[in-house]
């Protein structure tokens, strides 16, 4: 038994090395956005961020040889506890944080300052991982839904209070765990019924015409299904209801604050505003796009030497990538993404027991998130938002807690042999 | 069904990836007009810096400007010469230039601009201006340098600089960025804000090779530059230039202050040096040669030197004597030279007497009085009760602290409490026989010539002043300056005290100062000499005229020139005549203090 136990009680090493593969190019990258050929400092200094992420990338490491001693019981029992003390934390940044352009995002003393809106997606994942591991929970039931939404939407409120909409927004992708978890799956379909109207009424200028297409569309449907009453009454409704949803629209976009109209119009004009935040995008894009398919070479970016971008080492890290690599960098990185969710998703797969399957789609649904999000809104995909690109972006409470929400799962797989001999 | 949802999941991830790299591949690849834009890089930003503020004098006369000079710059990547004769030909430099020039620039950057010609002249501006389009990699930076039309007043004035780093970090609300100027010391520095103005930005169109295509949508997100506020300074810039005249090649201070108001009208230090020197080009050369001079040219000694008051503090002494009614005009004291040294004058004396003798065992047994009222029975108790109790009233003289003037780096000098005795000779064991010193202002005190020329204009004033300044009006509205400098300041002595008080001081220049006194132009002043271990005194002479309307107060400090009748005293009365009379009717004065031969 205790022979099988090493055996199969093995981390996994592909996760890892492409973990480690994405820290060391994202520290490469760093130390591109910061050269300057005038003023030569070395990559380890630590004046300039690459010097810093260097100090952030070694006490990552500390936290992962910690992660991977603990027992794994310790954060399947704490779960609760940990998802406690970082709403608590939550609750009292507003008004013990550090305030900077009208966010409180940070909290610490001094130099050391933790974003907890970052470290609480771990704490969720593993909190909804623990309420949702009993045999009975059942996501396709009303009453389990509420429990599941209220346990993911108290810290989407607290860190509306900061407020800090994008990393809010990252919490609603955990949808993706609960639709493996069996939330129904007409849901999605609404959901993305709506968020793709929402999109069509945004995008075309006139709604005279989307209202046509849905009145020619419900009419056609009335026409040739069965006509008794009740089908054409709700049909009719359901269409007058559409119609009002596309002009509410416009009225609910034109009350919200005007930059943030402007980070959802420019998706659909970028020359609406170009010195604003089309300004980004359109940098942004200029940089990567005049990579081309190689690149221009390792720190010979010129767009990303100069300020076009703000935060070109945290949200736009991208860009210097794209502009040094070329769509072959591209390539290479998105690959590695994309080959370190899937790997994640056969590890979720490979679990025996709930609590890890569903910690570890958590753990897929929030890379996935940020992976997909980030690298849209610098290619114009997507609005400008401000979230990390994972262990890439420059920043010690990024770098700690995606390390942390990662290396969590990979501890509780590598101890899967174990937990089924607890269960057996 | 439900197990298809992983596979649903790994769809969406690789669907996901695809489109990224999808959109990726159609900018990066397919497209090439990116890459066109990174190259032309068609809208540049071009900050618009707005004309610093000017300096005039009180009469309106100009003390700063911005002088507009014109650099070649060159970026070495760039750049293409051509016909090496004919380039040298149309910008009038010789080729030895050209080549030194080139690979100076060279060397610091490839891609970055340096200049290759230095402060063309605007005729030059003008000629070379058409031949720029056929030389690529050449462009004409306009910058504007202070200009001083009468090299004067260095200390006051201060000067502009390249922002430094940590200046940088302390910008919270990002106004400033590398490379910009500020004002470093003396008005430049404290009225930055006002002198500043406000950056505008310009979108520019530009072609590949940087040349200007006209605004972008019509100049549509631009914004103007607005120039920064003009200050009326309250320096007399004749007076200024006089005290200047008659302080070269000494080492010293004069501060001359209008009494009623407060207006610094001249402030010397010397030595001095041409403003002119720290501007532009030159700045980084005589900065270092300026700092490491041995005589400390930039030094500021009127509000950065200290001194022990000396006799001039005898006037402190005998104002609180009278507040407090421990003297009266009546009382005497014998000139009893075993308690501290004197010099010969009728013996003894009365407060007026003692005022225009400065006779120190007067104010020994004067001060014994003021301090040991007997309120402890404990004689170290009853001198430290005193001694803070002195302290506090003295500190409402200006002394003890900066006075807060429109300037940094003001020194507040000293006037001991009793933590500074406990501390050097333990709590309880030192008592008045180890401060009497104080009596006379020596000891451990120390005042600034400002300070000075602040009580002069106190006792011109019969007990009150105004913080000294040195701007009078912002944009020409004298409400903008600072609100400390509309404040009066009450010294809490009772204005019949001074009246014995100035007449004591008009004719003790008759006794101690004599070349001071003029003929139909009363001056009340006061000699002093500070102590100096190092070599010759210090000569000190306070001073304000007229004395029935006081029009000027002033302190003069001049190092090393001995007596204070003689050197300060002079100098101090022949910038009374210019300010007063604007004339000077004493020439062999000012030939006596032009010599500076003080001390024989």
């Amino acid at each position: 038994m205790k022979e099988a136990e090493v055996q199969i009680n093995r981390v996994d090493w592909i996760a890892v090395s492409i973990y480690f593969a994405l820290v060391m190019i994202g520290w490469f990258n760093i130390y591109a956005v910061v050269y300057d050929s005038q003023v030569e400092k070395s990559i380890f200094d630590l004046t300039i961020s690459s010097g810093k992420q260097l100090v952030w990338i070694g006490t990552a490491i500390g936290l992962i040889t910690l992660i991977m001693v603990a027992d794994y019981r310790f954060f399947e029992n704490l779960s609760l506890v940990i998802y406690l003390i970082f709403l608590l934390i939550l609750l009292v940044t507003p008004i013990f944080g550090k305030e900077v352009n009208g966010q409180i995002l940070s909290i610490g003393v001094g130099e050391f300052r933790i974003q907890p809106g970052e470290f609480a997606k771990f704490a969720t994942a593993l909190a909804l991982a623990k309420v949702m591991e009993r045999p009975t929970f059942d996501l396709s039931k009303r009453n389990y839904q509420f429990i599941a939404f209220g346990v993911l939407l108290v810290p989407v409120a607290l860190i509306l209070l900061q407020p800090d909409t994008g990393t809010a927004m990252v919490y609603f992708s955990l949808l993706i765990m609960f639709y493996r978890e069996g939330l129904p799956q007409w849901y999605y379909v609404v959901g993305l019924g709506a968020v793709s109207i929402t999109l069509l009424a945004l995008g075309v200028d006139n709604n005279l015409y989307l209202a046509a297409i849905i009145f020619l569309v419900i009419g056609g449907l009335i026409y040739l299904g069965k006509k008794s009453w009740q089908r054409i009454l709700a049909f009719s409704l359901i269409g007058i209801g559409l119609i009002a949803y596309i002009y509410s629209i416009d009225f609910v976009v034109s009350k919200l604050p005007p930059h943030q109209q402007n980070r959802i119009m420019v998706l659909f004009n970028p020359d609406i505003d170009p010195l604003g935040v089309g300004w980004n995008v359109t940098q942004s894009k200029i940089a990567i796009g005049s990579g081309g398919l190689l690149g221009k070479g390792y720190l010979e970016g010129t767009q990303t030497k100069f300020d076009f971008v703000p935060e070109q080492d945290t949200d736009f890290i991208f860009c210097t990538l794209g502009e040094e690599f070329g769509w072959f960098g591209s390539f290479v990185v998105i690959s590695l993404f994309a080959g370190l969710l899937y790997r994640l998703v056969i590890m979720a797969e490979r679990q025996k027991t709930r609590f890890s399957r569903i910690y570890g789609y958590g753990v897929v649904s929030i890379l996935l998130f940020h992976f997909m999000v980030n690298i849209a809104m610098t290619i114009g995909l997507f609005p400008v938002v401000g979230i990390p690109l994972p262990f890439f972006s420059y920043g010690g409470s990024s770098l700690w807690s995606f390390t942390v929400l990662l290396f969590i799962f990979i501890k509780l797989d590598s101890s899967r042999a174990t937990q089924l001999g607890r269960i057996s | 069904m439900r197990d298809q949802r992983p596979a649903v999941i790994l769809l969406v991830i690789f669907l996901v990836s695809g489109i990224l790299l999808a959109k990726l591949f159609a900018i990066q690849v397919l497209d090439d007009s990116f890459l066109k834009r990174a190259e032309s890089n068609a809208i540049q930003r071009v900050v618009d810096h707005p004309y610093r503020g000017l300096v005039y004098d009180r009469t309106g006369k100009l003390m700063v400007f911005n002088n507009p000079i014109f650099d070649l710059m060159v970026v070495p990547r760039e750049f293409q010469v051509g016909d090496t004769a004919r380039f040298c030909e149309l910008f009038r430099i010789s080729k030895e230039e050209l080549i030194e020039g080139y690979n100076a620039a060279n060397t610091y950057s490839k891609v970055k601009p340096s200049p290759l010609i230095k402060q063309l002249s605007t005729t030059d501006f003008a000629r070379i201006q058409d031949f720029l389009v056929d030389y690529p990699g050449l462009f004409i930076l306009t910058r504007s340098v202070r200009s001083y039309p009468t090299p004067t007043a260095a200390h006051a004035l201060g000067y502009i600089g390249e922002i430094n780093a940590g200046q940088l970090e302390r910008d919270t609300v990002g106004y400033y960025s590398q490379g910009d100027y500020i004002g470093l010391s003396g008005l430049e520095k404290y009225y930055e804000n006002e002198l500043r103005g406000q950056k505008g930005v310009k979108y520019k169109m530009v072609n590949v090779r940087g040349v200007d295509k006209g605004p972008f949508k019509e100049g549509e997100y631009d914004t103007i530059s607005i120039a920064g506020k003009n200050l009326t300074s309250t320096i007399d810039l004749d007076l200024q230039r006089y005290g200047e005249l008659l302080m070269n090649g000494k080492t010293g201070s004069v501060v001359a202050i209008e009494p009623k108001t407060g207006e610094i009208l001249a402030m010397i230090s010397a030595p001095f040096y041409d403003p002119n020197q720290l501007t532009g080009a030159e700045f980084g050369k005589t900065y270092s040669k300026l700092n490491n001079d041995g005589s400390k040219p930039l030094f500021n000694r009127p509000i950065m030197a200290t001194y022990p008051p000396g006799s001039i503090f005898k006037i402190v002494q005998s104002l609180i004597g009278l507040q407090e009614g421990i003297l009266t005009p009546n009382t005497t004291f014998a000139c009893n030279r075993s308690l501290v040294a004197c010099h010969n004058h009728p013996n003894p004396v009365n407060l007026f007497g003692a005022i225009r003798n400065s006779c120190n065992p007067y104010y020994h047994q004067a001060f014994r009085q003021i301090i040991n009222r007997e309120v402890s029975s404990n004689t170290f108790k009853d001198t430290e009760i005193g001694l803070n109790a002195w302290r506090e009233k003295v500190l409402k003289f200006g002394l003890g602290g900066p006075l807060g003037m429109d300037m940094s780096g003001e020194k507040g000098g000293d006037i001991p409490s009793s933590k500074l005795y406990d501390r050097v000779y333990g709590a309880g064991h030192w008592k008045y026989s180890t401060i009497y010193s104080l009596s006379i202002g020596q000891g451990e005190m120390q005042v600034t010539p400002l300070q000075m020329a602040n009580l002069a204009a106190i006792f011109a004033n019969k007990g009150y002043y105004f913080t000294p300044h040195l701007v009078k009006a912002i944009d020409g509205d004298s409400k903008k300056i600072p609100a400390k400098f509309q404040e009066k300041h009450s010294v809490g002595i009772d204005a019949r005290h001074f009246d014995l008080i100035q007449d004591a001081m008009a004719e003790a220049l008759y006794g101690t100062a004599n070349r001071a006194v003029m003929k139909d132009l009363v001056i009340a002043g006061k000699t002093g000499t500070a102590q100096n271990p190092h070599g010759e005194d210090h000569s000190v002479f306070i001073a304000f005229a007229p004395k029935e309307d006081p029009k000027i107060a002033i302190a003069v400090y001049v190092e090393n020139a001995g007596w204070g009748g003689r050197a300060a005293a002079s100098t101090a009365s022949l910038m009374i005549e210019k300010y007063i009379r604007r004339t000077i009717s004493r020439p062999e004065l000012q030939e006596y203090v032009l010599a500076g031969n003080f001390i024989n």
